[in-house]
Parts: structure tokens; sequence; C-alpha cells
């Protein structure tokens, strides 16, 4: 036909929200940035050399598998950036760049491209990667090796492994207060435990995080940690040290939370993110590790299908 | 339409729904028509319609002889031609197009029918009115359990059938008792959105019929959602409302079927919600088989390239590639889209970010779903994963910041499906039949 104009062809919604995928992984490393920046702050240039370092270097790996695999270049959708901050934020500041660049690669690579990307990961790629790291270079992880150069002027000792070789009461002289305005020792991202969480209510009330997982993570530990701590409180240390030291914020906000490897549906994310705190618990108190988010986090992803199969039922199901 | 600065609170999609009469541009007759008549096209002898055959405005077409279906011909003039046309996933159906004359003339076989209004009568006359009556679904008998006559427009932006129901309330009454006469007295139940009430009372409301409010938010008034609303139950999944015996059948319909008994003519021309790109609305009302540039051209709606024809609305409904597309009777609404708006689809994989789980008002684990469907495993997506139980909302489409086209996966998985299901029943027949022939012959080897 003559002068037929041509009209776009497609499908129904013709409208959208605007939601994509970059906005949503630039909010959670904006939401991750008070908590980092404190660290940089706090540790020096060795902690942002080591944040640029894992942002860079994931970034550099997940350009690296594209093109190997030759698939289309996914670094747009901002997902390897976030992986590289939050693993470098879960490292000590004194970590060396190889331990940092091998991170970012068994993150990216191992923890997600080899799932077939974002998506497809079935265990959050930041946890793969510092348990590999846990397991093969422990003393890079230590804390309180890592900052032995360090001078604070507060104990510059390492919470959660204090309580574990020393007991309870080495920790005592931590209030609530101080591990929540950042006055204690760890890795660079985690120790500003008031700027985790106000990074991690600002993702929740923006709907990029599940606040279902967030809160049931932390309720998770709170009561296991209670109920440890009411118990035998000279063994076992109060609430407060397991909340606000360690990876606990971090990981209830920002890794627990990882979509790829965590349930959608309600009850499944209540009892995920339960399940999560009350294992961070008990492999702290009673397991070998200094801490345990990483592994219950771990734990958890492993679950994580099997949970989600609990879902109301579809509307007009028969049977 | 964007989303939220909170998005914890689900969005929230209230149905345009204004309080008063919004007066219809009325289009003048085209000067060529063209009817979609939903049987694939043959070129055969069975084809009873050829070029040049006189048509009144009205009469009954027989389009192949081996087919009781019919066609009405909206306009008054000559047939042009006949041919193919493809719809949404190949849908065949036979295009026929007229050229219309200049003086009108109403064939008067239906007048001499309608001395009474007797379900053979709808039958036979009115399968093709204004709303599309589900008459052709009914049997010989019609003992429904109840009848829902729907004054919602399911779609978002979409006044039709309110605004029909809005200036018709005598023709709806009427209506309402000549469906209860056809239907044994079966109770009848208008749903209406709640700017309605007022004019609830006038509605139906003397022959009988009782009014239900339903609420304005989006997807209240799909008809799923309709019926649990009004009848408190859901109908099954891949289930119609007619396989429990429920009759839905849209406000213009109604009005259209009482119309027509009273003028003694059969209704031709459409009521449509025209929705302009700055999503203004216009009421228009136009002859069926008018092309939309008509429509456009009268109320002044340019369209350029790569900009979008929508029939029906923005949640669900379907673009068309050319401007010649003609009213129907079921188009309640055309959205033209500028080329600026138009969202695109990526190919970005399911992050599981459960967006969509969280939105999707038929509780179906849609992350789930579409990645079946994607795998083209539509059987396990059916049997496992809710696919029937989707009741085409587009909302999860909606909020998916991958952007993956989830709905349009779910509508082809369903036909896809259906397409399968018909195959599988057909070699069952067949095999059915085959075995029935051995036997005969293993009879007939006895004997
Ligand atoms: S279109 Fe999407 S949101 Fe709507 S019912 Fe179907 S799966 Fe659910
Ligand atoms: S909204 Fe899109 S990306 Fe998110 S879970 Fe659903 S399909 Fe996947």
């Amino acid at each position: 036909m003559p002068n037929q104009k041509k009209f776009i062809v497609s499908h129904a919604p013709f409208w959208h929200n605007g939601s994509n995928l970059s906005e949503r992984s630039y909010h959670i490393m904006l939401a991750a940035v008070p908590a980092a920046l404190f660290g940089v702050v706090q540790f020096g240039m060795p902690a942002l050399g080591v944040l640029s370092l894992a942002i860079s270097s994931a970034i550099l790996w997940e350009l690296a598998f594209n093109r190997v695999s030759r698939m289309p270049d996914s670094i747009g959708d901002g997902n390897a950036a976030l992986i590289g901050l939050l693993l470098g934020m879960t490292l000590p500041a004194t970590a060396p760049w190889w331990f940092v660049v091998v991170g970012t690669f068994v993150a990216i690579v191992v923890g997600k491209q080899i799932y077939g990307g974002i998506g497809g990961n079935p265990f959050n790629p930041v946890a793969v990667a510092l348990a590999v790291l846990m397991l093969s270079w422990y003393k890079y992880l230590d804390v309180d090796v890592a900052l032995i150069n360090y001078s604070f002027d507060f104990p510059a000792l390492y919470p959660m492994a204090a309580i574990k070789h020393f007991g309870p009461a080495s920790v005592d002289s931590f209030t609530a207060a101080d591990l929540l305005m950042g006055r204690q020792t760890g890795a660079i991202g985690a120790t500003f435990g008031l700027g985790l969480i106000l990074g991690g209510a600002y993702l929740m009330l923006r709907g990029f995080i599940r606040w279902e997982i967030s809160l049931a993570f932390l309720a998770g530990v709170l009561i296991t940690s209670g109920a440890f701590a009411a118990n035998d409180p000279a063994r076992f240390a109060n609430p407060a040290i397991h909340l606000f030291s360690g990876y606990t914020l971090i990981g209830a906000f920002f890794l627990a939370t990882d979509d790829s490897s965590s349930p959608t549906n309600f009850v499944p994310m209540l009892l995920y993110g339960l399940l999560g705190g009350v294992m961070t618990v008990l492999i702290r108190n009673i397991g070998a590790y200094v801490d345990g988010v990483i592994l219950a986090i771990l734990i958890i992803n492993t679950i994580n299908p099997l949970l989600d199969k609990i879902r109301p039922k579809a509307l007009g199901k028969v049977a | 339409m964007k989303r939220s600065f909170f998005g914890l609170a689900k969005p929230r999609f209230a149905y345009d729904s204004p309080d008063s009469v919004l007066t219809p541009e009325r289009i003048p007759t085209p000067k060529k028509a063209t009817i979609y008549y939903n049987r694939p096209y043959r070129r055969t002898d069975a084809l009873l319609i050829k070029p040049g055959d006189a048509v009144k405005t009205g009469q009954k077409l027989s389009v192949y002889a081996d087919d009781p279906g019919y066609a009405i011909s909206p306009v008054t003039g000559a047939v042009a031609y006949v041919s193919a046309y493809q719809g949404d996933f190949g849908a065949a159906c036979t295009a026929i197009h007229f050229d219309v004359a200049e003086t009108e003339e109403i064939d008067d076989a239906f007048a001499r029918a309608a001395g009474e209004a007797t379900l053979e009568t709808l039958k036979d006359y009115l399968a093709h009115i204004p709303g599309n009556p589900p008459l052709e679904a009914l049997g010989e008998d019609f003992h429904p359990r109840a009848i829902v006559i729907n004054a919602m427009d399911p779609d978002l932006l979409v006044l039709t059938n309110q605004q029909v129901a809005r200036r018709n309330a005598a023709l709806l009454t009427k209506g309402v008792s000549i469906l209860k006469s056809i239907a044994h007295g079966a109770p009848v139940v208008v749903a209406m959105p709640k700017s309605l009430s007022r004019a609830a009372g006038g509605i139906g409301g003397a022959s009988g019929a009782e009014a239900r409010l339903i609420d304005d938010a989006y997807p209240a008034g799909l008809p799923v959602f309709v019926l649990k609303e009004v009848l408190g139950e859901v109908v099954p999944a891949g289930k119609t409302p007619l396989d429990i015996g429920v009759a839905v059948f849209t406000a213009e319909a109604v009005a259209g079927i009482a119309k027509a008994f009273e003028t003694k003519q059969i209704p031709v021309t459409k009521t449509l919600t025209l929705i302009k790109k700055d999503l203004s609305q216009t009421m228009v009302e136009a002859r069926i088989g008018t092309p939309l540039k008509d429509i456009f051209a009268i109320c002044g709606v340019t369209l350029e390239d790569r900009d979008r024809i929508i029939i029906g609305g923005p949640m669900t409904g379907a673009t068309i590639y050319s401007d010649e597309y003609p009213v129907g009777p079921d188009t309640d609404a055309v959205m033209a889209q500028d080329s600026g708006d138009v969202s695109l689809v990526s190919d970005q994989p399911c992050t599981n970010c459960g967006e969509c789980v969280r939105i999707c008002p038929a509780n179906i684990a849609v992350n789930m779903l579409v990645r079946f469907c994607e795998a083209r495993q539509y059987e396990t997506a059916a049997d496992e994963y809710d696919l029937r139980s989707c009741v085409e909302c587009g909302l999860c489409t909606f909020v998916c910041p991958s952007r993956i086209p989830i709905f349009q996966y779910l509508r082809l998985a369903k036909y896809e499906l259906n397409r399968l299901e018909e195959e599988m029943d057909k070699t069952a027949v067949e095999a059915e039949t085959s075995a029935e022939e051995t036997e005969e012959t293993a009879e007939g080897t006895d004997a």
C-alpha cells in the first residue's frame, strides 16, 4: 500500500512502571555507600583501595566472561559492580590485591556466570566467594590479624573473635551505641551498624529488597541469641553484639536478599530469613567458625527452592 | 504511570469512571467497510459470497455453504471482495469488504422475525451485534444458573460499557426482561462501577435484576473477578463462565438486544472509547466496519511512523499494523500511543526479583511459570505452575524490571497448549474410530 505508515506492533501491556535492572543495582549500591564510606574513613586509603579494586575487577571479570562465552555484555545492569562493592565491604582493609581479585573471580565467574549469569545463581555470589576465601586463606580474613597495625580509640578486638576465644566478658566494654556508630573493628563495610540499617531501611521502603527477608533474619538472630544469653550469660554474648557486629547487618540487608537465591513468596521469605538468623547464631555460639552469617546464607540459599514451593493456591485451581 | 516512590506499596490503578454522560462523537457511515467473519478463509465453491453481491444494512450473510454461522452486513452497498485475514496467534478469519452505497436500505428479515423475543430469534439474528453477546455458544435450551450483565469495562481508561449503561437505563431494563424470559427466569445481576450507583436503581431494577457495585481498582473489572464478586465463586482455571452455567453479557450487548426488538432493526453502530495520545478519552459511535483512520481523522488523532495503534486498553489490548483496521462488534476501545511512550521489552533474563509474584492477582508463581513458558514446556507450566489460572491482567509484565514480555509468553503458552490438546483429542478420536473399524472388520470376518 502506498504511503502506509509503519506502526509498532508489540504485545500488551503497553505501559511499564519504568523499573529496570540497573536501577535496582544502583540503588542497592547507593544504600551501601554510608557504610562503605565510613569504612574508608576508619581504615584509610587501604580500604578505598580494596573497594575500588573489588568493584573494578568484578566488572572486568564479568566483561571477560561475557566476551569469552560470546554473550551480550551485561555489565550495564550494574550487578557486577554491586557484587564487587559488597565483596569489598566484607573484606578487611588490609586484604592483599590478589586476594581481592581472586575473590571477585570466584564471585562473578563461579558464583554467578557459570549458572548463566544474573538470575541463575542458586547461591549468593558474594557469600560463595567469601566462603572460598575463608576456607583457602583464612588469615587474610582474620580481622584481628589484619588490623594489627592499626590503632583505634576503642578496643581493637574483633568482637566476633573475642567472644569465641575469650568469652562474652571480653566484649562487655562494647555498648550497642558503640557498635552502631562503628566503634568496633571488622570488615571495611561491616562496622558502621547505623549506616547499614539506614541503607537497609531505604531499600526496604523503596521495595528494592524484600523487607520480609531482612526483618525475619534479624528476628532470627535476636531470638536465638537472646535465648542463648538468657540461659547462660557467662558463655554467650548478648543479642546486641550478635545483631550489630560481624556480618549480621550486611548479611541481613545486602546478602540474604539477593534476588536470585532467595524466595519470592511471603511465608517462604519469612522462614528463609528466620532460619538464616537462627543458623547464624547457632554457628557462632556452638560451631567452630568465628562468624556464622556467610555459612548460614549459603545454607538458606540451598533450601530456598524447596521453601519457595510453599505458596498460596492459585486462583480457580481445582484440587 | 511510573513506579511509586515507595515501592513497598503495590501500585493501585483506579479505573476511570466519570460520573456523567460523555456525548459521543458520531462518525459518518464510511465509503468502504470491512468485517471479519471468524472462520478461516477458503477459496472454494463453498464460499457463497461474491464480489458485486448487493447487500442491505442488517442483512444476514451466509458465508460458507457448509457452515451454519452467519455474518451481518453493517452497510448497504455491494461486496467488493473477500480475503483472508490473520488475527492474533494466526487466528484465521474471512474478511469481507464492502463498497458502501449512497442511500441506505434496511434489510427487513429481522423485522419480520422480531415479533417475539425468543432464544431462536436472538441466536438467528443478533449474535454479531455490538458488544458481542455469547449467543453462538448457547445451546438450543438456555437454562443458566445466573446471567451477569457487565457494565464494567475490564481494561483501564475504557468507558464503553459504563457509558452505554448510563445512557440507556431503559433499554437495559428491557434487555433484562428479554434475557430473563429466554432463560426461564434465571436470576440476573448487573455489575457496575461505583460511579453508576446513583443510576443503578434505574438500570434493570424494574425488571428484577440485582445491581452490584464493583471495586474500582484494576483488575476488579476483569470478568473472572466480576464473577467472583457477584457469585462468590471462582470460575475454575481453564473453564469458561458458561461451563459453570453462568452467561455473561456486556451492557452494550444487552442494550443492543433490547434496541433490536424496539426498532425492529439489527443494531450496527458500535460505541467505543477512543484513548488519545495524551490519555484523554472520547466516546465514539461508529458503524461496524468503519476503518479506524476515519475515526482518527474526525477526532483529530495524528499518527506517525513508529506510533502504536492498540485495540483495547493499555493493559490487555492488542496492536495492529494498519489504520485500515475496521471497528468490530467487540472493539470496545482504540488507543493511540505516541512512539515516545512505547515501552520496549528487553532480552534480559529473569532475576527472580519476585515483583511479578507479589502483584499477580491470581496467586501465580510467575517467576517459575515464565521459565517454563520460555523453555516451551507448556504442559509442566500448566500442570505445576498454574498457567491456566492466569486471568491475563498484564500486571506482572507491567512491573518486571527485566522487562520480560511475560504476558506474551503466557498467552502464547495457552494458545500452544490448546492446540496441543486439540491435536491430542483428534488423535484419540481417530484412534477410537480406527479401533472400531478394526472391530467391525473383525466381526465381518467372523460372520
Ligand atoms: S497476567 Fe501475570 S499478573 Fe496477571 S494473572 Fe496472569 S500471571 Fe498473574
Ligand atoms: S518481575 Fe520479571 S525479573 Fe522479577 S521475578 Fe518476575 S519475571 Fe523475573
